[in-house]
């Protein structure tokens, strides 16, 4: 077919061209011939069929526009022409190509890690079929919850597992840690605590031995686990499994069963598991304790909303069955009154979802900004190239290319840069997010994502590559093509004055600029103090010098009754050793996120407060002063009246009395946590409870010695005082270690804990203050580039009027007035974007508003400085223009 | 509807011609198409080529290199059974069209 053979032909476009120009010629000599045959002479034979035929070359030029094939072979022609250039002036090629790889690319890490945290679906087969479980609105605080991810109490679980019509398959999950190894150098572990069909409704295979099944949820007692594939490569060397196949965790030998696929790394988007271990049936399961997360594998034909209907018609009988002990009627209410519903769950659960959502969309808008502002710069630089071009393009109109022909070559010439950049920028997006990931690793947690281009990110990159090239390169293309050849031609780059319309376009761009960069300076500042608030935020406790221990005890009986004498003989043992300034023990960590708290009835008032069950050592321990009353000392038991410090938020929500000391607090009843009234005896100021960034806490302390026998466990925190936290820890976990055989510690430092809550707020800092930075950079540059461009099209007019008596001053004003008109409507507008820009990120700003003055008022002068350095060296350059040089360069 | 256009009408003159010659080089069909019609039809050769080269790309004609009877190579054009196919509809599309055009200038 000829078609096809034009296309097996394709790059001997010589040999086409010479084909078509023989068979026109041939036209023309037998047109002659014929004439001649008339009896006209040669000349006159020639001359009329030249007049016939008209111009060979349109016609030629006619013809091979119709031929497909050298359609693609011309346009692999401009390509070549495309190429060409850029070998030609490398410099503009290198910029514009680090410019958009660099854009790009920090463009995709971010986009890359959005889509890694919430949108990649989980390595299991169909996740889209898979749904949660959950109650609507989650548990209202009820109880204990394990993690933010777990609804579901056993017996809650228990009644699920027999009824779930929706549902092919269901299971339970939750997380857990193991100590894995032998006594002394034993490591912790991210552990699975799963339900028997939890790897057959994933549809997980095993690539060693068996996985967990039903028949494997047997006593509580563990002796079985499951490997992930990298716990059995780097703590088990990859050996075979076989039946004898052990590993030593939590202090006793278990049986590995087998191992997941390396894909497989859990439910937690962000964790990776290490082993996986089945759930039990205790035999007094606490009613009141959320440790489930419940999930099943939607059977065809259902729907969500079908399911959660399902789920909403079970729910009454469900909790009715459920309801845990030891609550009042109000509390009783609450819990009859929750209902099931489903939700999707094929993207798993993330910490990093909820945690940096918003900040990683914020850093998107904000890489986005900046690409922007280059592509600013890059649509000017290539503009100023489009006018030296000009006169090319008016001859090549003028000898009939159409002006499509001509677009198409500037924009291919673009696309291919555009082109160069994305590949760059994707490939540069690998390393780009690993380090961002690492930025927000802590001493305590090591975040594990699978960072992997999918068609989503590629699809991006390829998106914003698109968009990037008809921004930088459509507004020239036009403009180089749309004029006129005849003026064109005739002006050239020569005219007195400079095109009043490119300019305007031109000052637009850079007003753009400095508005968008207003912006991201604005949002650089706003995130950089709002971190330096939380670092410099006094919370009311000593923070430095504090090692945190937690300790659990062997498992020797020691009885409920004796575990408070224990916990305080450990204690004093601690603030024995030479070097600790002193040590407390509470139930709960200051600024680690945990919190436990109690409902009070105080007088006629009532509502939740925070309890905290402390040692008398704790208040001096962490530097809080006794404002009003006593400290508790070691005579507080539960032999002797019960008694209560108390915040002052407590004081000024419950106690209307003019003293507090004295008043009586009561509190109402919970599993494990008897009635009692306690009495104020000592007031203290407000701290931070949790949170840096928490209000503050309505907060109540009781010693630690009164903690009810019923709620007594077998472990306990520390909280150790020391001007040197590293060696004392080690002079800490020898001693107990020696004095508590079989003792299991954690350690970690306050001051660290603190400032790991905050990486997320430092990589913001870090980030929008680096693109702030680079936007201010970037806008100098495209600022300093228009203004010499303006400079060279004015030279002539400059020439002319220094000739005619302007002084220099005058011509340096006139440079410098147009630099100012642009950074004044620049800033007006950025002002305005900026505020509108700073309300979504109010949610992540702690102690200062978004619309802060002393801000909006900093970002300004900073700009209005870069601007006017940026336009100084142009405008004195213009001064320097020397009239007789200028008019005569014509 | 019948398809009515300018180009329509070249491609019916020139599929036309090479049904009636056989096969025919540009500048014979040229000819053909003036000496038939009395010289009221003169195709121009800055439209003959684009579209003999744009009919060879659909496979309407075929062409191959020979030499005339007065010695002169030049590309011989003949229709392919596509192009009879198109012929045969243009044709027809051709008759209805002029007695659209006939209808509509008769109307008193």
């Amino acid at each position: 077919m000829a078609l096809l053979r034009r296309i097996l032909s394709l790059g001997r476009r010589a040999q086409i061209d010479n084909e078509i120009d023989a068979e026109l010629h041939e036209h023309m000599a037998m047109c002659i011939d014929d004439n001649m045959a008339q009896g006209m002479s040669r000349e006159a034979a020639e001359r009329d069929a030249r007049k016939r035929f008209g111009s060979p070359t349109a016609t030629r030029e006619r013809v091979s526009a119709e031929d497909a094939a050298l359609g693609l072979e011309s346009l692999w022609h401009d390509v070549r022409d495309a190429l060409r250039v850029f070998v030609k002036s490398p410099g503009f090629s290198l910029v514009v190509v680090a410019t958009l790889a660099l854009g790009i690319g920090a463009n995709t890490a971010i986009f890359q890690l959005l889509d890694a945290v919430r949108m990649r679906a989980l390595p299991v087969a169909n996740p889209g079929e898979l749904a949660e479980v959950r109650i609507v609105g989650g548990n209202r605080g009820f109880g204990v919850t394990d993690t933010e991810f777990t609804d579901f109490t056993v017996p809650m679980w228990q009644q699920v597992k027999q009824h779930h019509d929706p549902f092919s398959g269901v299971f339970a999950w939750r997380t857990d840690v193991f100590q894995v190894g032998f006594h002394g150098e034993s490591r912790r572990f991210n552990v699975l605590e799963v339900s028997g069909d939890f790897f057959n409704v994933l549809g997980i295979a095993p690539v060693e031995g068996r996985l967990i099944e039903p028949q494997d949820e047997t006593g509580c007692q563990i002796t079985r686990v499951v490997a992930s594939y990298s716990f059995w490569k780097s703590e088990m060397g990859g050996e075979p499994i076989t039946a004898n196949t052990t590993i030593r965790a939590e202090g006793r030998s278990v049986q590995v069963l087998g191992v997941t696929p390396p894909s497989f790394f859990g439910m937690v988007v962000g964790d990776r598991f290490d082993l996986a271990y089945p759930t039990c049936t205790p035999a007094h399961p606490r009613a009141e304790s959320f440790v489930y997360s419940v999930m099943g594998r939607l059977k065809p034909g259902w729907t969500l909303k079908q399911a959660s209907e399902y789920f909403n018609a079970l729910s009454p009988g469900l909790f009715a069955k459920t309801a845990p002990a030891g609550y009042g009627s109000a509390g009783l209410k609450t819990w009859k009154d929750f209902r099931l519903g489903v939700y999707p769950a094929g993207a798993g659960v993330s910490y990093l979802r909820d945690q940096y959502n918003s900040s990683l969309e914020i850093l998107l808008a904000i890489t986005g900004l900046v690409l922007l502002i280059a592509c600013a710069n890059l649509a000017n630089l290539m503009l100023a190239r489009a006018s030296v071009k000009k006169r090319e393009f008016a001859i090549r109109m003028a000898l009939g290319a159409s002006r499509g022909r001509l677009l198409r070559q500037i924009l291919l010439e673009s696309g291919l840069l555009a082109a160069c950049g994305a590949i760059l920028g994707a490939g540069l997006a690998q390393p780009l997010s690993r380090a961002l990931v690492n930025s927000l690793d802590t001493s305590q947690n090591t975040i594990h994502l699978t960072i992997v281009p999918d068609w989503r990110v590629l699809l991006f990159a390829a998106a914003v590559a698109i968009a990037t090239c008809l921004i930088f390169a459509t507004l020239p293309a036009l403009r180089s093509t749309g004029a006129e050849p005849l003026s064109s031609l005739k002006s050239g780059e020569r005219g007195v004055v400079g095109n009043r319309e490119r300019f305007s376009v031109q000052r637009a761009m850079v007003i753009t600029q400095i508005a968008v960069s207003m912006v991201l300076l604005v949002g650089a500042l706003l995130f950089v103090r709002s971190y330096r608030n939380l670092l410099t935020l006094n919370p009311g406790i000593r923070e430095r010098g504090i090692t945190v221990g937690f300790f659990i005890f062997p498992s020797t009986n020691i009885k409920p009754q004796n575990l408070a004498d224990y916990k305080r003989q450990m204690l004093d043992d601690v603030r024995a050793i030479p070097g600790v300034e002193n040590a407390a023990t509470t139930t709960n960590t200051p600024l680690n996120g945990t919190t436990w708290g109690h409902y009070v009835d105080v007088g006629s008032a009532n509502g939740p407060s925070r309890f905290t069950y402390v040692s008398p050592s704790y208040f001096a321990t962490l530097g809080i002063p006794i404002l009003q009353g006593r400290n508790f000392s070691d005579r507080d038991t539960n032999a002797s009246p019960l008694v209560l410090i108390v915040n002052q938020a407590f004081i000024r929500k419950y106690v209307s009395a003019p003293s507090p000391l004295g008043v009586q607090v009561h509190v109402r009843p919970e599993p494990q946590y008897p009635e009692r009234t306690y009495q104020i005896v000592g007031v203290v100021p407000n701290t931070k409870y949790s949170d840096l960034r928490e209000a503050v806490q309505i907060q109540a302390f009781v010693p630690i010695a009164q903690l009810p026998v019923t709620a007594q466990n077998p472990f306990v925190a520390m909280l150790i005082a020391s001007r040197t936290p590293a060696a004392d820890q080690l002079t800490v976990g020898h001693m107990l270690g020696e004095k508590y055989p079989g003792i299991q510690m954690q350690f970690s430092n306050l001051h660290q804990n603190v400032v790991d809550h905050l990486v997320g707020d430092r990589m913001m800092a870090r980030l929008s203050g680096f693109f702030g930075f680079l936007a201010a950079l970037l806008v100098v540059v495209g600022l300093h580039g228009v203004l010499s461009y303006f400079l060279a099209q004015r030279r002539r007019e400059i020439g002319i009027r220094m000739a005619l008596g302007a002084s220099r001053s005058r011509v340096v004003a006139a440079m410098l007035r147009s630099a100012c008109f642009i950074l004044l409507a620049g800033l007006l507008a950025g002002t305005v974007l900026a505020l509108l820009a700073a309300r979504e990120a109010s949610t992540l700003l702690f102690g200062l508003k978004p619309w802060d003055p002393v801000i909006l008022a900093a970002a300004a002068v900073l700009l209005a400085v870069v601007t006017l350095l940026a336009s100084l060296v142009p405008s004195m350059r213009a001064a320097n223009v020397n009239p007789l040089d200028s008019l005569r360069a014509e | 509807m019948a398809k009515n256009d300018l180009q329509g009408a070249l491609d019916l003159l020139i599929l036309k011609t090479l049904s009636q010659l056989g096969s025919m080089h540009g500048y014979g069909i040229v000819m053909h198409i003036r000496r038939v019609s009395d010289e009221t039809l003169i195709v121009e050769e800055g439209s003959l080529y684009p579209a003999l080269h744009r009919m060879e790309q659909h496979g309407w004609v075929r062409a191959n290199w020979a030499v005339t009877d007065y010695g002169r190579k030049a590309k011989w054009y003949a229709l392919t059974r596509t192009g009879r196919e198109q012929l045969a509809s243009r044709e027809k599309n051709w008759a209805q069209v002029v007695k659209g055009v006939d209808a509509v200038l008769r109307f008193a």
